[in-house]
């Protein structure tokens, strides 16, 4: 006989972790792709040479953080700039340029992408202490505040987890003590007959197994469905993950790692709920 | 062989309910254990079954010393031993033959020979057409022999029975009484504790006597003496 609030809980239990589980793991994947679209700029100090650049360039380079970089000169700028601000219209950017030669002379830069966003603070660092820089610009700042908040939907999401999984343990060695007590005589009857440990056992811990299999499957598939539909309705609604990360994990490259785990978690714990609960009750 | 060296058992107060208690039983005995009230005679089956531990002396079983069999082997001891109680102990939800065969799954026979020997021991004691039945449709007698075959279908070498015909009718209690008095000249070592006095009477077998967990006597082909 499974216990109803015993596999309820479990499912909550799974549930949630589900839940927090793709949560963090789509912060993540939006923090990797972060990492590769956005990176640092670093200026010159006014009137610098091209040498002092080019040396600047390649102490750089010579850093293991580095993934790639690229030199953009001040006329590359002003032609990205131009041509972004005042499209198809050559006489406005003439205008504005008012016979000067270049009203972005100063904005010559790298562009420096660095392999882990955490390793991006230590570049800064080294670079605002080359001769000839004037000043790094860092979009360190958003994803700063995204990996703080996926760390912080970690820890709930372990603490909330934590909680149901006592509950969960609790009420699945509530269930099998039950079982325990409604089956006693037979138990006392079948040691006497010379029933091995093992045989006596099996049944409750694979009714604990069974009980955290249940639990685990309901929720799974139910998050699966939800999740395909979360995905949808958020790309519809918030083009702009398109735009600056390379969207939302598919459902299936999610659901290929939560479904095994997710199914190990609620067997081990109808494990560890059982074999706890036989342990104090089923002594020879 | 059955050989109490010494055997004392006391619970956690008063006197012990077993005095270093000296005891032979050779193969292929019947032997009646025979006392009052609280004389020790649960006492004692509960030792050789080792469901309790003498606080002192040995028990030797086919001389393996009780007191030296490490729990995991427990079960594979008690495959030697069949038990019988006052209440039978069957299972209410199931037949007759499921309880019987319920013993020999416990010892993981294959259903093939679980098929081949639970209708020949129901059938030896004489429940050949009550397979089907419920413990609640059948007498006591028939309970306590459905009790038996349950014991006896894993061939045990001893057989115990703690007050076998304490709650049957002096009709029943002689016919379970012939039945271990057969299972016992097919082979079996048979230990019978009874406070019945009529029927230690009629069967003339050894007799040990307790009083108050000492053995007052021990006599062959004994008869029943109150204290
Ligand atoms: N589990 C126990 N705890 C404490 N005392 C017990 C226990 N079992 C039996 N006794 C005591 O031991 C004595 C012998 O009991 P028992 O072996 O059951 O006698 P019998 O079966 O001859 O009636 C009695 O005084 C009884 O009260
Ligand atoms: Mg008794």
């Amino acid at each position: 006989m499974f216990s109803f609030a015993s596999i309820a809980t479990m499912a909550a239990c799974i549930f949630m972790f589900g839940l927090f589980f793709s949560i963090v793991m789509n912060f993540t994947y939006m923090l990797k792709s972060i990492e590769t679209n956005v990176g640092v700029t670093v200026f010159f100090e006014e009137g610098l040479d091209q040498a002092s650049i080019d040396m600047i360039g390649q102490q750089i380079a010579g850093r293991s953080e580095v993934k790639t970089m690229n030199y953009v000169s001040a006329d590359e700028a002003w032609a990205s700039f131009s041509e972004k601000y005042f499209e198809g219209n050559e006489a406005a950017a003439e205008g504005f340029r008012n016979n000067k030669d270049n009203p972005l002379a100063n904005s010559a830069h790298y562009e420096v992408f660095v392999n882990k966003i955490e390793e991006q603070g230590n570049l800064v660092q080294y670079i605002n202490s080359l001769d000839g820089v004037r000043k790094v610009e860092q979009a360190q700042q958003a994803t700063a505040t995204l990996s703080n908040m996926n760390k912080l939907i970690a820890l709930v999401s372990i603490v909330i987890i934590l909680i149901l999984l006592a509950v969960s343990i609790f009420l699945i060695s509530n269930t099998v003590s039950v079982g325990i007590s409604v089956r006693k005589e037979e138990i006392a009857i079948m040691k006497y007959i010379g029933a091995t440990n093992l045989f006596v056992r099996l049944p409750f811990v694979l009714e604990g197994i069974i009980i955290g299999l249940i639990g685990a499957a309901i929720p799974l598939v139910a998050l699966y469905f939800l999740y395909q539909k979360a995905v949808e309705y958020i790309m519809e609604r918030f083009s702009i993950i398109n735009q600056y990360v390379s969207g939302l994990l598919p459902v299936n490259s999610v659901f290929a790692v939560l479904i095994p785990v997710g199914l190990i978690l609620g067997m081990g714990i109808g494990f560890i709920g059982s074999i706890f609960t036989i342990r104090k009750h089923l002594k020879v | 062989m059955i050989v109490l060296e010494g055997v004392t058992k006391s619970y956690e107060k008063g006197l012990p309910a077993l005095s270093n208690m000296d005891l032979k039983i050779e193969d292929g005995e019947f032997v009646f254990v025979v006392g009052a009230s609280g004389s020790g005679k649960s006492t004692f089956i509960k030792l050789l079954l080792k469901e309790i531990e003498p606080t002192e002396g040995r028990i030797l079983i086919d001389n393996q010393d009780l007191t030296k069999i490490k729990r995991r082997n427990v079960p594979i001891f008690r495959r030697k031993l069949g038990v019988v109680f006052q209440d039978f102990r069957l299972l209410k939800d199931r037949t007759v033959y499921e309880n019987v065969a319920f013993a020999q799954r416990v010892i993981e026979r294959p259903n093939r020979v679980i098929k081949r020997n639970v209708p020949e021991v129901l059938t030896l004691m004489g429940l050949a057409n009550k397979y089907k039945s419920l413990p609640k449709e059948l007498s006591g007698g028939e309970q306590q022999r459905v009790a038996l075959a349950r014991a006896l279908v894993n061939k045990p070498s001893i057989l115990l029975a703690d007050e076998p015909t304490g709650n049957l009718d002096p009709k029943n209690s002689i016919e379970i009484m012939r039945l271990l008095d057969e299972i016992n000249a097919r082979g079996t070592t048979v230990v019978v504790v009874t406070h019945n006095r009529e029927i230690v009477n009629a069967m003339r077998k050894r007799v040990v006597r307790l009083r108050k967990g000492v053995i007052m006597s021990d006599e062959k082909e004994g008869v029943y003496v109150e204290d």
